[in-house]
């Protein structure tokens, strides 16, 4: 039902990089973006979007065309009809929640969806709140409740959660994934979670430089990639720091900063910032109540 | 008693060119704001050369340009009925250019400062441009409309030189305030002088801070 190829010449922190990616979604499809940054990802969902233009390529939607550069067509982001969720929320700030929603109505749409969206996203209490009042948990909600007012049938959400902490993330997770099957829409994700790209999606594109690496199940790709170990977890590099002849890696897991031992060849590839795959094979863990 | 002509003249010049200069500057600043054209900086050049370029050479221009003698002048003035040299319509018109960047500079800095999304969003949810700008934007950058009106309200008040090269001294019709003050300071009448002066002072003072309070929250106390 959506058919892309799209091209483009991006300037990264890295340097210039070709964009160059071609993938279809069935109508349903839950795909995550899936890769570093700098790889693509959000421009992909912006060139979906309207918001930013391809060089080269297409995009179809149901047969549709809405961006051909050969025909020169470029169907604006008014007429594409599809819900964006933001980083940053985008919540307009000079109106209450309910004014937010109601903005969102079409010409002669009928106002019932909006009662309906405050129930589903549980915004009842917060109507006639503005914005800047509520935490980021609740802004989200507003924005995709804003977003589902046009009933759009595609969904894009651009990494929606990543200023939330555990709880609240867990909870969004739940509200998308309730709305994504209750008004069956296809949505597109960009995610660096694991634990969030295993719960929603069923499909993922791993992208690396603007190149689609893989297509799989989300299942797939992280179970090949991991290590038969008793423990493992994924973190982020923080730290390397040389300690006479070995180095010392300090890795965010969660919120705990972990510090692990390596040597000159297991650092070679590394770098701050990289995600790292932590297991323990020969130890026996410990454990202590508190 | 003094005369208030002058006075009444100064605000009724400067509430008229801010008025124009609202409706010029939002688009004006819109567009320096979004766009990415090569001709960007010369406007931009432009609109902010009267911060400083002395007023004498602005009006000396105009005064050039809109003098019946010439043409540009002789063809407003048959065309459309307008003699913009010492008139009030010449001063309205000279004003908008002298507080142009007073208006433009805040309201262009309010666009730049509204996050990208909002704008996205709201096209996104189908509205046009217009209505994005009209319900979305605007409302959000109250201060910087606030500053760049009563900058320009203020700065227009403040003129001199340009009002002098290209209005004179016409009483009740170019005759604005600070030309009354600087007469009555030649003809030695310090007294009234003094009193245009102190009412100037005191109503810029007022206004100026009332901006202050307002954009620095200090009122919100009062009307939540």
């Amino acid at each position: 039902m959506i058919v892309a190829a799209l091209h483009k010449k991006l300037w990264s922190s890295e340097g210039e990089m070709n964009l160059e990616v071609e993938f279809s979604l069935e109508k349903g499809d839950f795909l995550t973006l899936y890769g570093p940054s700098g790889a693509g990802k959000t421009s992909i969902l912006r060139m979906l979007a309207g918001l930013l233009n391809p060089e080269a390529g297409s995009i179809k939607v149901d047969g549709k065309t809405w961006f051909d550069a050969n025909t020169k067509t470029n169907l604006p982001p008014q007429k594409r009809k599809l819900g964006f969720l933001f980083q940053d929320y985008a919540l307009f700030p000079n109106m209450t929640v309910g004014q937010n929603l109601c903005f969102a109505l079409s010409k002669g749409q009928n106002a019932q969806i909006v009662e309906e969206l405050l129930d589903i996203m549980e915004l009842r209490a917060m109507t006639d709140r503005k914005p800047d009042l509520l935490s980021g948990g609740q802004k989200q909600r507003v924005a995709l409740a804003r977003a589902l007012v046009p009933q759009p049938e595609i969904l894009l959400l651009d990494e929606p959660l990543s200023a939330l902490d555990g709880e609240m993330r867990s909870r969004l997770q739940d509200f998308i994934l309730e709305a994504h099957q209750r008004f069956n829409l296809t949505t597109v994700l960009v995610s660096h979670d694991v634990g969030e790209i295993l719960k929603m999606s069923d499909t993922m594109l791993v992208l690396y430089e603007g190149k689609i690496l893989k297509r799989s199940t989300p299942a797939d790709f992280f179970s090949n990639k991991a290590v038969s170990g008793k423990f493992q977890f994924t973190g982020e590099i923080l730290d390397i720091t040389q300690q006479d002849f070995i180095f010392v890696i300090s890795v965010l897991i969660g919120k705990n900063l972990v510090k692990v031992v390596a040597d000159e060849s297991d650092i070679r590839n590394l770098k701050i910032g990289d995600k790292v795959l932590v297991a323990s094979k020969a130890f026996n863990p410990m454990i202590q109540k508190l | 008693m003094i005369d208030w002509a002058p006075l009444i003249l100064t605000f009724k010049l400067a509430i008229i060119t801010t008025l124009l200069l609202l409706c010029i500057a939002i688009p004006l600043a819109y567009w320096l704001a979004n766009s990415k054209k090569r001709i960007k900086p010369v406007i931009e050049t432009l609109v902010s050369m009267p911060l400083v370029l002395p007023p004498t050479v602005l009006g000396f221009y105009l005064l050039i340009a809109f003098s019946p003698a010439n043409g540009f002048g002789q063809w407003l003035n048959e065309n459309l009925g307008l003699q913009l040299v010492f008139s009030f319509e010449g001063l309205v018109f000279a004003s908008i250019i002298y507080s142009l960047p007073f208006m433009v500079h805040p309201i262009q800095s309010g666009f730049a400062n509204l996050p990208t999304s909002i704008r996205e969003a709201s096209y996104l949810l189908g509205k046009s441009r217009f209505t994005t700008l009209w319900r979305v934007l605007l409302p959000n950058m109250k201060p910087a409309l606030l500053t760049g009106i009563v900058l320009s309200f203020a700065h227009t008040i403040g003129e001199f030189g340009v009002v002098l090269m290209i209005g004179g001294n016409i009483p009740g019709e170019t005759k604005v305030a600070s030309i009354t003050i600087y007469d009555e300071v030649e003809a030695l009448n310090y007294g009234t002088a003094n009193t245009y002066s102190i009412v100037l002072f005191v109503i810029t003072f007022l206004i100026l801070l009332t901006v202050y309070l307002v954009n620095g929250g200090y009122l919100k106390q009062f009307w939540k």
